[in-house]
């Protein structure tokens, strides 16, 4: 009997044998996240229906010495969920309860399995919603927000998961069940929330989480605008930014991207732009009407050629259609792509277009870029066509070309997405070496065996060690040194 | 490397043997590896406006200065960002028609103390508080070394943020040395809309600015021991907006605009036993009538109380037992003496198992700010 079979008979008796997968097809089937190039079919797969039965899992782990990998929606675009072959995938999926939702405390508390936009729909009655909307909000995760400290579109005004979530109850990789934050704001001592969110996995397992509810805003205004080109676009935002509006989604596409969307969904924008805005505002009605005239007047005076204001909600979400389906829409112009997911400081925004562009000409590879424009997050869609020899390896060389600009431009190696497995070998490249132990030691601090999510983030496995022997208190003297 | 201490160079009431002022981060890290090796307890002094908050320190023997580590690094206006090294205070900051929005009520706070203690002020109900505004941040590890995490796009997933873990950590993991913010616009406009009310009103008034899509950027109350409570309802933005916004709130509330910031904005209202409360938004009025004097953030649930030294450890006790009981936290920030003899000063903290870990993984032989912090780190 291997360990991996000892470990599913353990938890099959003690949980039930239904949370257990161990079919060789059906373990097939979690063979990889959103991020579909990376598969490993994991060891054995476990569906616990609640933080207990989370929690016993990771001990029988910890005791048997197997690795374990957690998995909400599975909707991850680096590689965060992808499993080990010779560990445990702990699957979220089944803990989907809102367990409260509580508009006079502006919280609401629901399991990790709980989906995005399910906790939107919950408070909205109340009047509230769930601010961070990534754009596959309709089947991600709590649990996979809170570990990849997941963004979207409005985070320009509203800030990421990270700024939404005040509690969270944890499984930490020695299988205890800790509470970190809660409903009031700063709990006293470190910050270990701060810390949790956005770690991919690899402190623990979040298995209750209680995140904060935002007013819905009075007013909201959206407006498409068509460009001849980038340059135009990207100095429309700067001017918007340089006047003092902060709205709350600034979302830029370029030509590529809209021939993409306009074939995927028939999203209806301006013929022959070379680049695309949206750009919305929220809040009371006063502060909105008199922004979005601004707004207007700078996309103007920037040589935008078609404004169009959203009339109503349907047409509103016509103009979002194109920017969230434009991801898959690619796939109607190329038969493979990659997302690219990086952050450029916002006014180097127009000459790192050109520098992609540069880049992608040379290789012989198209380029589509959709992105947040207010905050400088890229993510270029690197088109190609697998079966066209050679192809894949250019496509991956732009890919990181684009990544290496990211970085010589101040900015970030991936800015909603995570490092996860598909970036990890970027992390020396942004941080030095005394950078990463430094993020090591609260590595070590959770997890001194290594057996929360082996692998992600980090380029190369560092062991931990022992904490060192503490000296004794007021030992000798400094008076030399002065 | 260091200097003799001064009479005036002590901690809550411990004296220190020796003063850095480094005027860098190299200069920081090369005083930090030589007190490593000598195995000196440090403490960080920024502007020295918090050095009586939390307890006084097991033992001290070097303070590191940042009086030397100031001034703006970037300002990048188009991109909202700014970075600035520690010891710059507050107050210095001139970002044109831009802010960093982090309130202080203390003159004289350093970027680096505000960080490193976490304090906000009524504004957090908008803008969040240093953690959320924090992109990025340079920290010498106790044993000298130079590290970074974040850096200086606001939108940033890569590696773990531990610009979280060191912001409110009381100088117990290492040294800041520089910070990067995400800034705002400054609003061309703002008002306060005040009203009196009894305690037994707030509740209801509370919720009802709530219910108002009017965002507003602060709610603040100000209750006496005993008696009315004021509340002010603080609305940023476009001149036409925030009039507008005002003249709802006067309704919603039954109260007045004022143009004048009222004297007791933003300032922590203790004398010399001051306490912090934190509690679910619903339960703010709880917090009223317990025999002290109660100001603060009821908009995002964090007050601040003066205790009156007579009998402190039974207000002490009352307001935390409440907090408490409401799912949130009390901690006495500053106390005289006597008073830190008498009560637990921190309180109930969860996870402090695991904080500890942290903290033995940081700072192995706790040199650094030792038993400052929550649970004795």
């Amino acid at each position: 009997m291997t360990m991996l079979d000892a470990l599913a008979a353990r938890l099959g008796a003690e949980l039930g044998a239904d949370r257990i997968v161990n079919d060789r097809q059906q373990l097939r089937t979690y063979e990889c996240d959103g991020l579909a190039h990376y598969k490993v079919i994991p060891g054995l797969v476990v569906l616990p229906l609640d933080a207990d039965e989370c929690a016993r899992t990771v001990r029988a782990c910890v005791e048997a010495g197997v690795p374990f990998v957690a998995r909400g929606s599975g909707t991850g675009l680096s590689g965060g969920a992808l499993p080990h072959a010779e560990g445990v995938l702990i699957v979220t999926s089944k803990m989907r309860t809102i367990v409260e939702v509580a508009p006079g405390d502006e919280r609401a508390v629901v399991e990790p399995g709980v989906i995005n936009l399910h906790v939107t729909k919950a408070a909205t009655p109340h009047g509230y919603y769930y601010a961070p909307d990534p754009s596959s909000q309709q089947i991600c995760s709590i649990g996979g927000n809170v570990a990849e400290n997941s963004g979207g579109a409005h985070c320009l005004k509203y800030g990421f998961t990270t700024n939404h979530v005040t509690g969270a109850q944890v499984v930490t990789p020695d299988g205890e069940l800790v509470e970190l934050g809660g409903r009031a704001p700063d709990t006293p001592g470190y910050d270990l929330l701060g810390a949790f969110v956005g770690s991919e996995g690899t402190l623990g397992i979040a298995t209750r989480v209680t995140v904060r509810l935002t007013r819905l805003p009075e007013s909201v205004r959206t407006l498409l605008a068509a460009f001849a080109d980038t340059d135009q676009a990207g100095a429309a935002t700067s001017a918007i930014i340089a006047a003092g509006v902060v709205p709350a989604a600034v979302e830029m596409m370029d030509a590529l991207a809209i021939e993409a969307a306009e074939a995927a969904v028939a999203c209806g924008y301006p013929a022959g732009a070379g680049a695309v805005l949206i750009v919305e505002l929220d809040g009371p009605a006063a502060e909105v009407d008199t922004q979005f005239d601004q707004v207007t007047a700078l996309c103007e005076a920037n040589g935008a050629f078609e404004l169009r204001a959203a009339a109503d909600p349907a047409e509103r979400a016509l103009f979002w259609k194109g920017r969230k389906s434009a991801f898959a829409a690619v796939g109607r112009i190329s038969p493979d792509y990659i997302v690219q997911d990086g952050v450029i400081p916002r006014t180097a925004l127009p000459e790192m277009l050109h520098r992609i562009g540069e880049v992608a000409r040379a290789a012989g590879v198209r380029v589509a870029n959709v992105f947040h424009a207010g905050d400088g997050n890229l993510h270029p869609l690197v088109l190609f066509d697998d079966a066209v020899p050679g192809e894949a390896e250019r496509a991956e060389e732009v890919s990181g070309a684009i990544i290496d600009l990211c970085i010589a431009h101040g900015g970030s190696i991936t800015g909603e997405h995570g490092v996860g497995t598909d970036k990890a070998r970027f992390m020396p490249r942004m941080f030095t070496d005394d950078d990463l132990a430094a993020m090591h030691l609260l590595r070590c601090a959770f997890d001194p065996a290594g057996l929360a999510n082996p692998g992600k983030i980090f380029p190369t496995p560092r062991l931990c060690g022992e904490v060192p022997r503490r000296h004794k208190a007021g030992e000798p003297a400094a008076a030399e040194l002065f | 490397m260091w200097s003799s201490a001064t009479g005036a160079d002590t901690v809550g009431g411990v004296p220190a043997r020796f003063v850095a002022a480094p005027a860098s981060t190299e200069e920081a890290a090369a005083v930090l590896t030589a007190a490593a090796r000598e195995n000196l307890a440090v403490v960080v002094r920024g502007g020295g406006t918090k050095l009586d908050w939390g307890v006084p320190p097991r033992r001290l023997d070097l303070i590191v200065d940042t009086g030397r580590l100031t001034g703006v690094v970037e300002h990048a206006a188009g991109d909202l960002i700014m970075v600035a090294r520690a010891g710059t205070p507050l107050a210095a900051l001139d970002l044109g028609g831009q802010q960093l929005a982090l309130d202080t009520s203390l003159p004289g706070a350093t970027i680096g103390g505000t960080v490193a203690a976490g304090t906000s002020g009524p504004r957090r109900m908008l803008y969040g508080t240093a953690r959320d505004l924090l992109i990025g941040i340079t920290v010498v590890l106790p044993d000298g070394r130079v590290t970074h995490a974040g850096g200086k796009v606001v939108k940033n997933v890569a590696g773990y943020d531990l610009g979280k873990l060191y912001t409110g950590a009381y100088g117990t993991l290492g040294l800041i040395t520089e910070c990067a913010f995400r800034l705002h616009p400054r609003p061309p406009a703002a008002a306060i809309v005040q009203r009196a009310a009894p305690a037994a009103e707030i509740g209801a008034l509370l919720a009802a600015v709530r219910a108002e899509q009017v965002v507003p950027s602060a709610v603040e109350i100000d209750a006496v021991a005993e008696g009315p409570v004021t509340l002010a309802v603080l609305v940023e933005g476009t001149a036409a907006g925030v009039r507008d916004r005002a003249t709802r709130l006067e309704k919603v509330l039954g109260g007045q605009t004022t143009e004048k910031v009222p004297g007791w904005w933003g300032r922590y209202p203790w004398g010399r036993v001051g306490m912090k409360l934190t509690v679910p938004l619903s339960r703010v009025p709880d917090l009223l009538g317990l025999g002290a004097a109660v100001r603060g953030s009821a908009g995002t649930g964090v007050l601040y109380a003066d205790v009156p030294v007579a009998g402190a450890p039974a207000v002490v006790e009352r307001l935390r037992a409440t907090a408490v009981r409401a799912g949130g936290h009390a901690v006495v920030l500053t106390a005289p003496p006597e008073v830190r003899e008498a009560v637990d000063m921190w309180g109930p903290v969860p996870g402090l198992a695991l904080m500890r870990r942290v903290k033995d993984r940081f700072d192995p032989d706790h040199r650094f700010a030792p038993g400052r912090f929550v649970g004795g780190i």
